[in-house]
């Protein structure tokens, strides 16, 4: 039931973040991206006040328990290699969300918009992990 | 920097800060939105309440916001475009284990060299191709 609870609570706060700072406007983030251009600085200011409240949490609070409040295990990952999956992996997704100015979290804090173009984003996005859940891709990358 | 809104964007990243270590702190979970969707697709047992139950309350958090006469914006597009950024978002963050959430947040916040260099890359890459779309008219 907690984790019922708090599965609850965290999404409706990340999708409240994610409007409140209006990251689920394409604009505001390509306005972010174009560098060259006249730049808006909003998605990197999002990202430190994340961070201002996350990082002292996680090491004060989180870093030293040995499981979560829950008695589970914390789920990151243990790897700790930079390998060529990390960075096609990025580079692909880079590609991605600079022809749209869409992330997985502005689109699914999207939904309840009714556009079409979120749904088709949505739609494909999932198609996409599904393709990269298969095994060939999962195989170890040696570089 | 005309449209620039520091403390929209300052007070919705700390919303996202808290959310992240809500999820890790009493689950044990890593709030990566592309890493909670992915585990819908390929449900095992146990797991799968906690990533629906997170993904209703993005979606539905909007409806929390109405009475503030905050709204959504207007997306829209040509519809190609949007599928195949689709994929490539899909297909790159799982090859890349993670998306803006998962290593722009969690994973910086954690100092995981993976994630700052992952972050770093598709932030450079992203750009790249909004320079490109916008000041050289390719793609």
């Amino acid at each position: 039931m907690l984790n019922a609870i708090i599965a609850l609570m965290s999404g409706i706060l990340f999708g409240t973040g994610m409007i409140v700072s209006n990251m689920v406007d394409p604009t505001k983030v390509i306005g972010f991206l174009d560098m060259m251009g006249p730049w808006d600085p909003s998605l990197a200011v999002v990202i430190i006040g994340a961070l201002a409240v996350f990082t002292p949490c996680y090491h004060l609070f989180i870093k030293q328990r040995s499981h979560a409040i829950n008695g589970k295990e914390f789920n990151w990952t243990k790897n700790t290699k930079v390998d060529g999956k990390l960075l096609s992996g990025a580079t692909i997704f880079g590609i991605g969300w600079g022809l749209v100015g869409i992330c997985p979290g502005p689109s699914i804090s999207s939904i309840a918009g009714g556009s079409i173009s979120i749904y088709l984003f949505i739609a494909s996005m999932l198609c996409g992990m599904a393709i990269a859940n298969i095994d060939i891709f999962n195989k170890k990358c040696s570089s | 920097m005309e449209n620039f809104t520091p403390w929209t964007s300052l007070l919705g990243g700390a919303l996202l800060g808290l959310s992240a270590v809500l999820l890790m702190l009493f689950s044990g979970k890593v709030a990566g939105i592309s890493g909670i969707l992915n585990g819908l697709l390929t449900p095992k047992k146990g797991d799968f309440l906690w990533r629906f139950l997170f993904i209703l309350g993005m979606a539905s958090s909007i409806l929390l916001l109405v009475p503030f006469s905050i709204e959504l914006p207007t997306v829209s597009g040509q519809p190609l475009v949007f599928i195949i950024a689709g994929l490539l978002v899909g297909f790159g963050t799982r090859l890349g284990n993670g998306c803006t959430s998962g290593h722009g947040i969690v994973g910086i916040g954690r100092f995981s060299t993976r994630s700052i260099i992952a972050t770093c890359l598709f932030i450079s890459v992203a750009a790249l191709v909004v320079f490109l779309r916008l000041h050289v008219g390719a793609l």
